[in-house]
């Protein structure tokens, strides 16, 4: 996994409530049996104009205009701000896969789904939580300046704006381990295999139809 | 002892061991496996030249790519067929507990084939590459979804790293009417709390109305938890639980079931436990209910009319308003009753059992579906609803109704087979997900209940089923 440690990227805003994961990355594309190559079909169904499908090329398809992400100021962002609720739906990691091929390190909103949000730290994209005012301010600055940046600073936990806010965010002190240092955490689990053993042996004890 | 939550319990029987930071180790008894969301798993366990923890957790089958009629044409979509070729192999190469490929009598939807065989047992912690895992919470399971790096950390190390989430009583009191059924509590709730209103919660669902239920319908229930925002519902275990549980394939036999059934009896909730939300509905209350937008939550009885966005204060609910109307094809104001249809589905995770089945072919019984109705599809969750709804000639009931009587799947839930539709067509469907471009690219989907899918087959629009009782 890719360390995450300062990120200064230009944004792209997503505005709308409750994008969930069929519009990051529609079905059939989740008929691929690889982890990469997804970013040409994020969000396709906003995207395109034509209805994609998964093994095509998709440098010749009919881009629609009025999709943010197909506006010029916006090509090369690294961070997504978005809405509530982001990511609600299926459990699919092919949207947090399709978000990072397309580019983007970092999202910033009022709150994800669960599942989603879970999913974004097994990929080195980091999901910070914003309080709802201070992303709807984001939203305001970045739609007025063109070529707008935020500086994001996982250890300090930070957010810069251009105009010098400071903002500070929440995470999980391991989860913020693990991005930092890009780790494996099936090596980090795997460290405790004798804890495991154990407990597996007290249940297997006490609930042998478990183990059946 | 303090007084626990359901989900307490189920935590503190599986946590192996916890971080300074709360992140805990969570043991996990069933892994469930299906061919979309496990390649890359099994591909990164195999690129590590790691091994599988304890095989005998596993139970898999192949649901969402495959077709419901023409088996023998076999998968015709090379790249559908390559997914499902793919979990053959995996699971031929690590082996299971058990495996029903396509064809397989007992293949279906796994959070059917999970319950009706036994592999979902009270007490579990179940887990699955699929966000409607919540199903079987309704067995007093801690069951939810995970990513596909979560499914390749379960094959190698029969954990996950979790941290404990909130905990969200949903009671809801009182005798359900006539023609109201658990997908309609479901609704229900969605729409009092919204699908964001359980995030970072687990929701236990109790009360007078949830204990009325069967399985079948707390299923139902659980299932939607996720469309709620909780990655997982649960239903505490009582005689119901019990009984369904009793002598299927998996579920323990003799002595070991006594000992199953001590501890089963112990999963439910304190008396005095506290929860961080409690949320309180009237059973009596909840009509059937019919989605109109692209959000579960946005939902109304049947009886009611589409919403005028123009009514919202939030600005940024109603921009989201305003989308989902635009791509329904909805004017405000709209009485649900004069939405026309023009394909029905019935199926899905959701609903899918013989009950379901039941509760539609008790409505079709004696009518044929609307004229505008181009097509109308039955697809029992699994080969053995299958048989069983073909004992009880329900088959003859739904297509001498004029509906197509299917194999089993995922089939027009999330159109991942040649089941879908076509853009701008209008559905009936009995599954989870009004999202846009769910069911096909530009489908648009009002989710309802069995009983209500067939009534608005019947009349061609969406109408109370109540009336057709």
């Amino acid at each position: 996994m890719k360390p995450f440690t300062v990120l200064d990227g230009l944004v792209a805003p997503l505005d709308r409530p409750n994008v969930d994961t069929d519009a990051i990355i529609p079905k059939q594309f989740l008929k691929s049996i690889l982890r990469s190559g997804f970013g040409p079909n994020l969000f396709d169904e906003w995207r395109y104009m034509d209805v994609g499908q998964p093994g095509v090329d998709n440098s010749g398809r009919p881009l629609n205009p009025n999709f943010v992400l197909n506006q010029p100021r916006y090509r090369g962002a690294q961070v997504l701000l978005t809405r509530e609720n982001f990511g609600c739906g299926s459990s699919r990691e092919h949207a947090p896969w399709a978000i990072e091929d397309f580019g983007f390190r970092a999202l910033i909103g009022p709150s994800y789904a669960d599942i989603f949000f879970n999913n974004c730290f097994k990929n080195g994209l980091l999901p910070i939580v914003l309080p709802a005012n201070e992303v709807d301010r984001l939203f305001k600055e970045v739609d007025a300046t063109p070529g707008f940046r935020l500086r994001i600073d996982l250890d300090a936990q930070t957010v810069s704006t251009p105009d010098g806010r400071t903002l500070r965010f929440d995470i999980d002190p391991f989860r913020k381990e693990c991005l930092l240092g890009g780790l494996d955490d099936i090596g980090l689990t795997l460290r405790h295999a004798d804890h495991i053993r154990e407990y597996e042996e007290r249940r297997r004890a006490t609930q042998p139809w478990l183990f059946a | 002892m303090p007084a626990k939550t359901l989900y307490d319990k189920l935590w503190d029987d599986h946590v192996v061991r916890v971080e300074a930071d709360g992140t805990a180790l969570l043991y996990i008894d069933r892994h469930l496996v299906h061919e979309v969301t496990s390649p890359q798993a099994f591909e990164g366990l195999r690129l590590a030249g790691r091994q599988p923890w304890r095989v005998s957790s596993i139970v898999a089958t192949a649901d969402h790519n495959t077709p419901t009629d023409h088996w023998d044409r076999g998968i015709e979509d090379p790249v559908s067929r390559q997914q499902v070729e793919t979990l053959d192999a995996n699971i031929r190469a690590v082996g299971a507990k058990a495996y029903f490929p396509f064809k397989d009598a007992r293949q279906g939807i796994v959070h059917v084939i999970g319950p009706e065989n036994g592999a979902t047992l009270p007490g579990m912690t179940v887990v699955c590459g699929d966000s409607h895992t919540s199903t079987h919470g309704a067995f007093g399971c801690l069951a939810h979804g995970i990513g596909t790096s979560e499914v390749e950390h379960v094959l190698a190390t029969q954990c996950l790293l979790q941290k404990k989430m909130k905990s969200m009583l949903v009671r809801v009191e009182g005798p359900l009417g006539t023609g109201v059924t658990a997908k309609d509590v479901a609704l229900a709730i969605i729409g009092h709390i919204g699908t964001a209103g359980g995030n970072g919660h687990a929701i236990e669902f109790a009360g007078s109305a949830i204990r009325s239920l069967s399985m079948e319908g707390r299923m139902t229930l659980c299932n939607m938890a996720i469309e709620a925002g909780a990655r997982a519902g649960m239903v505490a275990v009582d005689d119901v639980t019990i009984a369904y549980v009793r002598g299927r394939p998996f579920a323990p036999k003799g002595a070991d079931w006594d000992r199953a059934v001590a501890y089963w009896r112990t999963l439910h909730s304190d008396p005095d436990a506290r929860f961080d939300h409690i949320v309180e509905l009237d059973a009596r209350r909840i009509a059937p209910q019919v989605t109109w937008g692209t959000s579960p939550e946005m939902v109304v009885d049947v009886n009611g009319a589409v919403p005028d966005p123009a009514a919202e204060k939030d600005p940024v609910k109603r921009n989201g308003m305003e989308k989902a109307l635009a791509y329904m094809g909805l004017a405000p104001r709209t009485p649900i009753k004069d939405i026309r249809i023009d394909k029905v589905f019935i199926g899905s995770c959701t609903n899918s059992r013989i009950e379901d089945l039941r509760a539609a072919a008790a409505v079709l019984k004696g009518r044929s579906i609307a004229a505008n109705v181009r097509l109308a599809l039955a697809v029992p969750g699994s080969g053995l609803v299958k048989r069983q709804a073909e004992e009880e000639g329900l088959d003859k009931v739904f297509i001498a109704a004029g509906f197509e009587w299917r194999g089993p799947g995922c089939s027009m839930c999330l159109a991942m087979n040649a089941d879908r539709l076509e853009p701008g067509e209008r559905c009936a469907s009995t599954s989870n997900r009004n999202f846009e471009g769910r069911q096909g690219p530009g489908g648009r989907t009002h989710l309802v209940s069995p009983a209500m899918a067939a009534a608005a087959a019947v009349a061609g629009h969406f109408a109370d089923v109540r009336e057709v009782l």
